[in-house]
């Protein structure tokens, strides 16, 4: 039977949906961060959904407490006599935020390179053992047992059904292996650090990160993802280190590149995986020798390798921005490399819709 | 779900011992549910069906969410009705339902009895019911967005209801003697023979439609402020039928609710005081003793700086028998103040049960604190008053004094803890605009919601609204035109004015 509340329920998620939506723009380029509750859930906070009343505000400053204490002693807690003003958290999957934007952008559903030939291992519980951890105790095969037992034992009564599992009573769940085909992504990030990015470039890029992780993460089962660092040199790093990471110095973008390819080439195998690099600079390079080399390495490592590679150009005080008109230059008409330049904030949506828009 | 044969045995045993007590209630029906009908029926207000709205499905993601998590597990679910209709959660041992059940007694006696509960619809089980099947109908014919943003409009002003009106006559909706008018002004002087001449019938006509159309003019709307804010649009906002309708059911549906939060300490007090005398004189068993003594210490625990409204509405239930029993009421026990003869001052009355009974019936929480609330309550409770110190932004004991106690719980329950709001005019600057006022009496209200909820207001005003309240220690003028809302400050004398304009009427 379907509950009278569900009609209800998911009315209000589609009022939740339909105010995310709406704010999507704002959330995006404003660079709200959501607050993370496990894997898939991200909490976001919703102001006024609630229906408004008249009512007093939280101004109050005394109240009724009960328990031990002097005047002038520190009353611990806070009013009990009337509930605090609290902001409305609603829970959204993150499967289904990444619905929002694709409905938003209009993103198309990628289609995964034709690799179904790619297997990988599931473990799910539908098996039962004798042994276990008493968390995964199926308890009502257990009790069949037991009672089997007794029967046979003699040691029913009917009258008084009374059923004590012993130790060779009990049974447990148990997970079986299963192979199954898996489409599985990579997604290189890879960043100039250099000193001509400042830290809103650096806070552009991260808010395009967690988008774009978002809508690939709706898209494969699973979604690996890699950061590279670069300046005159370029490094391995974790995510805390990429987006907070401030160096000096030149900048090398085909060191990045060199860096790309082989992890590519030892890890990633396009065999297996469908591979994103994504790649933000100011547009700087060092010279005009190290672009042709990042050409060079383009199209000789990268772009054989990969679904599509972005390059993404956010606009500072210092970049000339020449890398960018480079690239579209060299692959006028190659559907595989993606420029996208990013003015400010307010930019990110539209490049987002650059980048995924190709469904690839 | 039926009971299950035992918790039929138990229920019987139980009503019939609250019988015996004295307990007098509507026939209550138990049904047993699992916690996902259990909190869908919590999220409707302890109704099977209601109209068609978010908000309840919201509430049900709250209560699920606490259940998940464990940190909210609803214990008991009793609506005011005739029947009674009572939940019970079926993974409950039987101690845990046992107290259930003699809980829920005494809440149907004190639906059944109080006397702000009397005017209640005892039928809302059936009501509630129609109530969702009108919504459904004018969903269908006038679109499911059109008839919830409505909806949604309606219940940001449930609280603007009078919670008294059903016991005073205050509205006389008699009009002024129009007769005397008609000596008045409109008649010309003239001796006896010359009236007919000087005063012709046709003139006199004239003269009278005039006055009436002036008086229309002048009068005002309300003639006095009303609290009944929602009784006032229903009556003079312009409204589709539709409109209307959907209004009134809201209207309704408030002022069911409304006694039930101005007798929470009282109503829950009661329920414990009898669950707590049925089970341990005549219900438990040797082996349920803990457990009960367990949950029943939970349900009434108390934590420093919290104030439990179970533990409260017991104590001082118990206190009043107490008192009552041995006499310790009236002139010669407030006069005595010698301490060992108030300590053994017992004159064997025996009148507390009877006179708790009369408690349940008459009284509201703001009564049965003002009356029963008095030191020795607050000396045996540990009770105080607490207050943020400045210095420090920390609340701090501030006083264990009867009085200050009393004053500030009255504050907290007086209007349920809401603002008092007045429609004072309906015709404000005589342009057909609304005038609210808050009664302030030390508390602001919330700006962000009051504006929200002046522009759902003024959508149903179909004009300008406006709201007089205090901001920051002076009196301002919140005005919402075309949901562009502005805040004005009210000149001193203009304040002045209105509270001499209110305290006349």
């Amino acid at each position: 039977m379907i509950r009278r509340i569900e009609r209800d329920r998911s009315r209000f998620r589609d009022i939740v949906r339909g105010r995310i939506k709406s704010d999507l723009r704002k959330f995006v380029s404003q660079g709200e961060m959501f607050g993370r509750k496990g894997k898939d859930l991200i909490s976001i906070p919703l102001p006024g959904i609630e229906l408004p009343h008249f009512r007093f505000g939280d101004n109050k400053k005394q109240g009724v407490g009960q328990g031990e204490g002097e005047p002038g002693d520190g009353a611990e807690g806070k009013a009990g006599d009337q509930p605090g003003e609290h902001m409305l958290e609603v829970e959204v999957p993150l499967a289904e935020l990444a619905e929002i934007l694709g409905e938003e952008l209009q993103l198309p559903r990628i289609q995964p390179k034709g690799r179904s030939e790619l297997v990988a291992p599931v473990g799910r519980y539908i098996g039962i053992r004798r042994t276990g951890p008493e968390s995964l105790r199926h308890a009502k095969r257990t009790l069949k047992a037991a009672l089997r037992r007794q029967i046979i034992a003699g040691a029913f009564d009917p009258e008084d059904p009374c059923l004590i599992p012993i130790r060779g009573d009990r049974h447990y769940r148990s997970w079986k292996v299963k192979n199954a085909p898996e489409n599985s992504a990579v997604v290189v990030y890879m960043m100039d650090v250099s000193g001509s990015m400042g830290k809103e470039q650096k806070e552009v890029v991260r808010v395009e990160a967690f988008w774009i992780n978002t809508w690939l993460r709706s898209q494969y089962k699973s979604l690996q993802i890699r950061y590279i660092v670069h300046d005159a040199a370029a490094r391995e790093v974790d995510e805390n280190t990429f987006f907070h990471l401030r160096e000096s110095g030149g900048t090398k973008i085909s060191s990045a590149y060199e860096l790309c390819a082989r992890l590519m080439q030892e890890q990633f195998p396009s065999s297996i995986w469908n591979v994103y690099p994504f790649h933000f600079s100011d547009g700087d390079n060092w010279s005009g020798r190290d672009t042709e080399r990042c050409v060079e390495l383009l199209e000789q490592s990268i772009l054989p390798h990969c679904n599509v590679f972005c390059y993404g150009q956010v606009r500072s005080a210092y970049g000339s921005g020449q890398f960018k008109k480079d690239l579209d230059a060299k692959f006028p008409k190659d559907e595989r490399v993606i420029t996208s330049e990013i003015p400010d904030r307010d930019g990110i949506l539209k490049s987002i819709q650059d980048f995924l828009g190709k469904g690839k | 779900m039926n009971l299950t044969p035992d918790l039929e045995r138990a229920r019987q045993e139980i009503e019939k011992h609250a019988r015996a007590y004295g307990l007098d209630f509507f026939p209550t029906i138990f049904e047993l549910v699992d916690h996902d009908e259990l909190n869908e029926v919590a999220s409707f207000g302890g109704f099977p069906t209601r109209y068609p709205h978010w908000r309840f499905g919201m509430e049900f993601d709250r209560l699920q969410k606490g259940y998940r998590y464990g940190l909210s597990k609803i214990y008991e679910l009793v609506i005011n009705n005739d029947p009674c209709y009572a939940y019970l959660m079926k993974s409950n041992s039987l101690v845990d339902q046992k107290l259930v059940i003699s809980h829920v007694y005494g809440h149907c006696d004190f639906f059944k009895n109080n006397v702000y509960f009397a005017h209640t619809d005892r039928r809302m089980v059936d009501r509630m019911a129609n109530h969702g099947t009108i919504i459904r109908k004018l969903m269908e014919r006038h679109g499911v967005p059109e008839v919830e943003t409505f909806l949604d409009r309606c219940l940001a002003l449930d609280n603007l209801i009078d919670p008294h009106a059903s016991a005073l006559r205050r509205r006389t909706d008699a009009k002024p003697d129009e007769d005397a008018a008609d000596e008045g002004p409109g008649r010309m002087r003239a001796k006896g023979y010359m009236d007919r001449h000087v005063n012709p019938a046709r003139f006199l006509a004239d003269q009278k439609k005039k006055q009436v159309e002036q008086k229309k003019k002048t009068e005002r709307l309300p003639h006095q402020p009303t609290r009944d804010v929602l009784r006032f649009l229903l009556e003079h906002a312009p409204l589709k039928r539709w409109q209307a309708e959907v209004l009134s059911l809201v209207r309704e549906e408030a002022y069911y609710f409304a006694p039930q939060a101005q007798t929470k300490i009282m109503n829950e007090g009661w329920a414990s005081y009898w669950h707590s005398m049925m089970m341990t004189r005549r219900v438990l068993k040797d082996s349920e003793v803990i457990d009960f003594a367990d949950h029943h210490s939970g349900t009434l625990a108390t934590s420093p700086g919290r104030l439990n409204p179970y533990k409260l509405g017991i104590e001082l239930f118990r206190d009043i028998e107490e008192r009552w029993n041995k006499g310790r009421f009236g002139k010669e026990w407030e006069e005595c103040d010698h301490l060992d003869t108030r300590r053994r001052f017992d004159k064997k009355l025996g009148l507390g049960r009877d006179r708790i009974f009369e408690v349940r019936r008459l009284y509201c929480d703001v009564t049965f604190i003002d009356t029963f609330l008095n030191q020795d309550f607050c000396d045996a409770q540990k009770l105080y008053v607490y207050k943020t110190n400045p210095r420090t932004g920390r609340p701090e004991v501030a006083s264990r004094d009867h009085r200050l106690v009393k004053e500030q719980l009255l504050f907290g329950l007086s209007n349920s803890g809401q603002p008092r709001i007045h429609v004072v005019d309906g015709n404000f600057g005589n342009r057909g605009e609304l005038c609210l006022a808050h009664q302030f009496e030390g508390l602001e209200i919330d700006m962000r919601l009051a504006t929200e909820t002046m522009k759902h207001l003024e959508v149903l005003w179909g004009r300008p609204v406006h709201i007089e309240t205090k901001l920051d220690g002076k009196g301002v003028l919140v005005s919402c035109a075309k949901g562009e809302v502005s805040t004005k400050e009210l000149s001193p004398s203009g304040e002045t004015d209105r509270k001499e304009e209110s305290t006349t009427h």
